[in-house]
C-alpha cells in the first residue's frame, strides 16, 4: 500500500511538471489544445465536487459556465477594458455564477434523482433562451472581446497558466473537501440522504454549498473561455454538449472519485479536439462520442480508475497469497486472500447488490 | 375575442399531440423507473420515417403509420434490450438516463449524416391550405383534428391495455413493486422491454403529426424533449392522465402567449410553469405525494 501512495505522488509530480513546461516549447497549437484540456480538467473536477460526491447528476453545469462567459463579456464591453487586467475578471464570472447557483439550487435541490436531472436541463434551456432573446446579451450575434495585442507565438501562454492554476486549485479543493467533515456529509447524502438527515446532516445546506462551490469554478472557467474563444454566443456559452462531455469525462475516469474526472478529461479532450480537426463533418465525432459513452456505462460503470485499481489490488493479493503458499504449503481449506476484510471479491459483490 | 378562441382551440388540439408523446415518456418512467431522454429525437426519427415514406414511396402519412409504428416499437425494444437492461449497480437509474442521452446523440448524429441540417417540412395534402374546416368562424386544419383524435385513440388504447388486459395487470404490478411482481411470477424484463417499445412506438404517431405541423431538423429533438420533460413533471411523473392534462394546459398557455406577446417567449411558459410548480408542489400537479422508493 505504501508503494502505491509513493507511485501516486511521483506520477502526480511528473504530470504537473509536464503540464508546466508544455508552453515553453512555443508550439502554438499544442498550447491551444492544452488550454482546452486544462479547462475541461477543471470543469470535470468542479462537476464532480457536486455531482460525484452527492450523487445528484446535474446536466446544468453549462448554466454556470455560460453565466461566467456573459458576465466577463458584459463587463469588458461596458468598461472598455483591454490588456492583462482582464485576467482579474475571471473570478467575477465565478462570483455571478455562484450567486445564480443559490436560487437555482434552492429550487432544484428540493427534488431528487431523475426529477433533479430534468430540472437542471430545464433551467439550462431557460438560460440559453434568455441569452439568445435579450437585447443586452447581443442576441444571436453575441458579444466580442477587445482585441488582445499580444505576440502570436505566445498568445496562449497566459491562458494556459491561468487554466492550469484553476485546474490545480480545483483538484486540491476537491481533495480537501473529500477528506473533510463537509465531504463526509456529502458522501453520506450520496449513500442515503434520508438516513444522513436522520443522523443530523443539514442536507439542504450541505448540498447547496457544494452546488455553489462547483458553480464558482465553472463560472471562472467561463470567463477564461470568453477571451480564449473570443466570442460569447448563446449556442457555445450554453452548450448542451458541455454538460454531456464533462459528465462523460467523470464517468470514464471514475464517477465520484478524486482522480477519475482528471484522468477522464486528460483522456477524452485530446480525442475530441483531434476528432474535430480530422473529420470533415463533426457528426461522425458525435456518433463516436455517444458510442463511447454507451460502452463506458455498460462495461465500465464505475469508471476506468476504480476498475483498474481493483484489478491491480487483486493481482497483488494473489501474488501475496502465492508467496504465502510457497512458504507454508497449500492452505488448509480457506484461501488467505478471502479472509482479509475488503478484498476485491467482497467489494465487487457489495457494489453489485 | 376571435383570436382568443382561436388560440385556445389551437392550444388544446396541439396539446393532444404533445400529450401523446408525453404519455409514452411517462409510461416508460412508471414501469422502468428511467427517463427516456431520447424520446425527443425518437419523435423526430418518426417524423423522418413518415417523410421518407411519403417522398419516396408516396405512402400517405396516416397509412404510413402502419409501417412506422411497428418500426419504432422494434427500435424501442432493441434500445431497452441492448443498452438499458445490461446496466447494473447502485447508480443504475442515473446511468440509464445517460445511456438514453447517448442513444439520442448517436441518433441525432446519424440523422444529420443522412439528411443534413436543413429544415424539412412535409408537403402533403394535410399541410395544404384547403385541408381545413370552418366551424363557427374559426379555421381548424384537419391535421389538428386528426392529430388530436389520434392522440385520444392511442391514449384510450394504452389505458385499456393497462386496465383491461392480463399484460396490463403485469405492467401495473411492475409499476407498483418490481420485486413483488417478480415474486408472483411476472417476467419483469419482458414487461420492461414491451413497455419501452410501446412508449417509443407512439412517438411514430406523434412525430408524424409534429412533422406535419412544424418544420424540423435533427436538432429539433432537444427543444422537444425539454418541452416533454416539463409536461411530464408538471403532470406528475408516471401519471398518464396527468401527462395529458398538463400538456393541454401548457400548450394552451403557450398558444396564448404566442398570440398576445411573442412566439419567442412561448417556450418560456413551459419552463416557467415547471419552476413554479416545483416550488409549490414538487410531486407535480397530479402526482402522488410519495415518490417511488429506489
Amino acid at each position: 500500500m505504501k508503494s502505491l501512495a509513493l507511485w501516486r505522488g511521483v506520477g502526480l509530480a511528473m504530470l504537473l511538471a509536464v503540464a508546466a513546461i508544455i508552453p515553453l516549447g512555443n508550439d502554438v497549437v499544442l498550447t491551444e489544445v492544452g488550454v482546452l484540456v486544462l479547462m475541461y480538467v477543471g470543469a470535470a473536477v468542479a462537476w464532480n465536487i457536486f455531482s460525484g460526491f452527492t450523487g445528484y447528476i446535474s446536466l446544468g453545469a453549462a448554466v454556470f459556465f455560460g453565466s461566467g462567459v456573459y458576465t466577463v463579456a458584459l463587463i469588458t464591453k461596458h468598461l472598455n477594458l483591454v490588456g492583462g487586467v482582464v485576467f482579474a475578471l475571471y473570478p467575477l464570472g465565478g462570483l455571478v455564477a455562484a450567486v445564480i447557483a443559490v436560487p437555482f439550487g434552492l429550487i432544484a435541490l428540493r427534488v431528487r434523482r431523475h426529477t433533479f436531472v430534468v430540472v437542471t436541463i430545464a433551467v439550462f434551456f431557460i438560460f440559453q433562451l434568455m441569452a439568445s432573446n435579450f437585447s443586452w446579451t447581443g442576441g444571436a450575434v453575441g458579444l466580442i472581446p477587445p482585441f488582445l495585442n499580444w505576440d502570436a507565438a505566445t498568445v496562449w501562454n497566459p491562458f494556459y497558466y491561468t487554466a492550469l492554476i484553476i485546474a490545480v486549485v480545483s483538484a486540491v479543493l476537491a481533495w480537501a473537501i473529500w477528506g473533510s467533515r463537509f465531504g463526509l456529509q456529502l458522501r453520506a447524502i450520496r449513500d442515503d440522504e434520508d438516513r444522513a438527515r436522520g443522523l443530523g446532516v443539514k442536507t439542504m445546506r450541505v448540498k447547496l454549498a457544494a452546488f455553489v462551490i462547483s458553480a464558482f469554478i465553472l463560472g471562472t472557467l467561463g470567463g477564461l473561455y470568453f477571451y480564449f474563444q473570443s466570442d460569447a454566443l448563446p449556442q457555445y456559452a450554453f452548450n448542451p454538449f458541455f454538460d454531456l462531455t464533462i459528465a462523460l469525462m467523470a464517468f470514464l475516469g471514475g464517477f465520484g472519485t478524486l482522480a477519475g474526472p482528471i484522468f477522464g478529461a486528460l483522456l477524452l479532450e485530446p480525442y475530441l479536439g483531434w476528432a474535430q480537426q480530422q473529420v470533415t463533418n463533426t457528426y461522425v465525432a458525435q456518433v463516436v462520442l455517444g458510442a463511447l459513452f454507451l460502452v463506458v456505462i455498460i462495461f465500465l460503470p464505475r469508471g476506468l480508475l476504480p476498475t483498474v485499481g481493483e484489478k491491480l489490488t487483486a493481482i497483488q493479493a494473489s501474488r501475496q497469497r502465492r508467496a504465502a503458499e510457497q512458504k507454508t504449503g497449500p492452505p488448509p481449506g480457506v484461501p488467505i486472500g478471502a479472509a482479509t476484510a475488503g478484498s476485491p471479491a467482497e467489494q465487487t459483490t457489495r457494489s453489485a447488490s | 375575442m376571435g383570436t382568443f378562441f382561436q388560440a385556445i382551440s389551437d392550444g388544446v388540439l396541439e396539446g393532444g399531440v404533445y400529450g401523446l408523446m408525453a404519455v409514452g415518456l411517462t409510461l416508460i418512467f412508471g414501469v422502468l423507473d428511467i427517463i427516456n431522454i431520447a424520446q425527443g429525437i425518437m419523435v423526430i426519427l418518426g417524423a423522418y420515417l413518415s417523410y421518407v415514406l411519403w417522398t419516396h414511396l408516396h405512402i400517405d402519412v396516416f397509412v404510413g403509420l402502419l409501417i412506422t409504428i411497428p418500426t419504432m416499437f422494434i427500435i424501442g425494444v432493441a434500445i431497452q434490450y441492448l443498452f438499458i437492461r445490461p446496466l447494473r449497480g447502485r447508480e443504475r437509474t442515473s446511468m440509464s438516463l445517460l445511456a438514453c442521452y447517448a442513444v439520442a446523440i448517436i441518433t441525432e448524429g446519424l440523422l444529420y449524416q443522412h439528411f443534413g441540417s436543413n429544415y424539412l417540412s412535409m408537403n402533403t395534402y394535410w399541410t395544404s391550405p384547403k385541408a381545413e374546416i370552418k366551424i363557427f368562424g374559426y379555421y381548424l386544419p384537419y391535421i389538428y383534428l386528426l392529430g388530436f383524435a389520434l392522440a385520444v385513440l392511442f391514449v384510450v388504447a394504452i389505458y385499456l391495455m393497462l386496465y383491461r388486459t392480463q399484460f396490463g395487470r403485469s405492467v401495473r404490478a411492475t409499476m407498483q413493486d418490481h420485486t413483488a411482481a417478480r415474486l408472483v411470477g411476472i417476467d419483469v424484463n419482458r414487461v420492461a422491454a414491451i413497455t419501452f417499445g410501446i412508449g417509443v412506438g407512439v412517438t411514430a404517431a406523434g412525430g408524424m403529426v409534429f412533422g406535419e405541423l412544424n418544420a424540423f431538423n435533427p436538432n429539433t429533438g432537444y427543444d422537444l424533449i425539454s418541452r416533454l420533460l416539463a409536461i411530464v413533471i408538471l403532470g406528475g411523473m408516471g401519471s398518464i392522465g396527468g401527462a395529458l392534462g398538463a400538456s393541454v394546459l401548457v400548450l394552451t398557455l403557450a398558444s396564448l402567449v404566442d398570440v398576445y406577446w411573442n412566439p419567442e417567449w412561448s417556450t418560456v411558459v413551459f419552463y416557467g410553469a415547471l419552476v413554479l410548480v416545483l416550488v409549490f408542489r414538487p410531486q407535480g400537479l397530479f402526482g402522488r405525494k410519495e415518490a417511488r422508493a429506489q
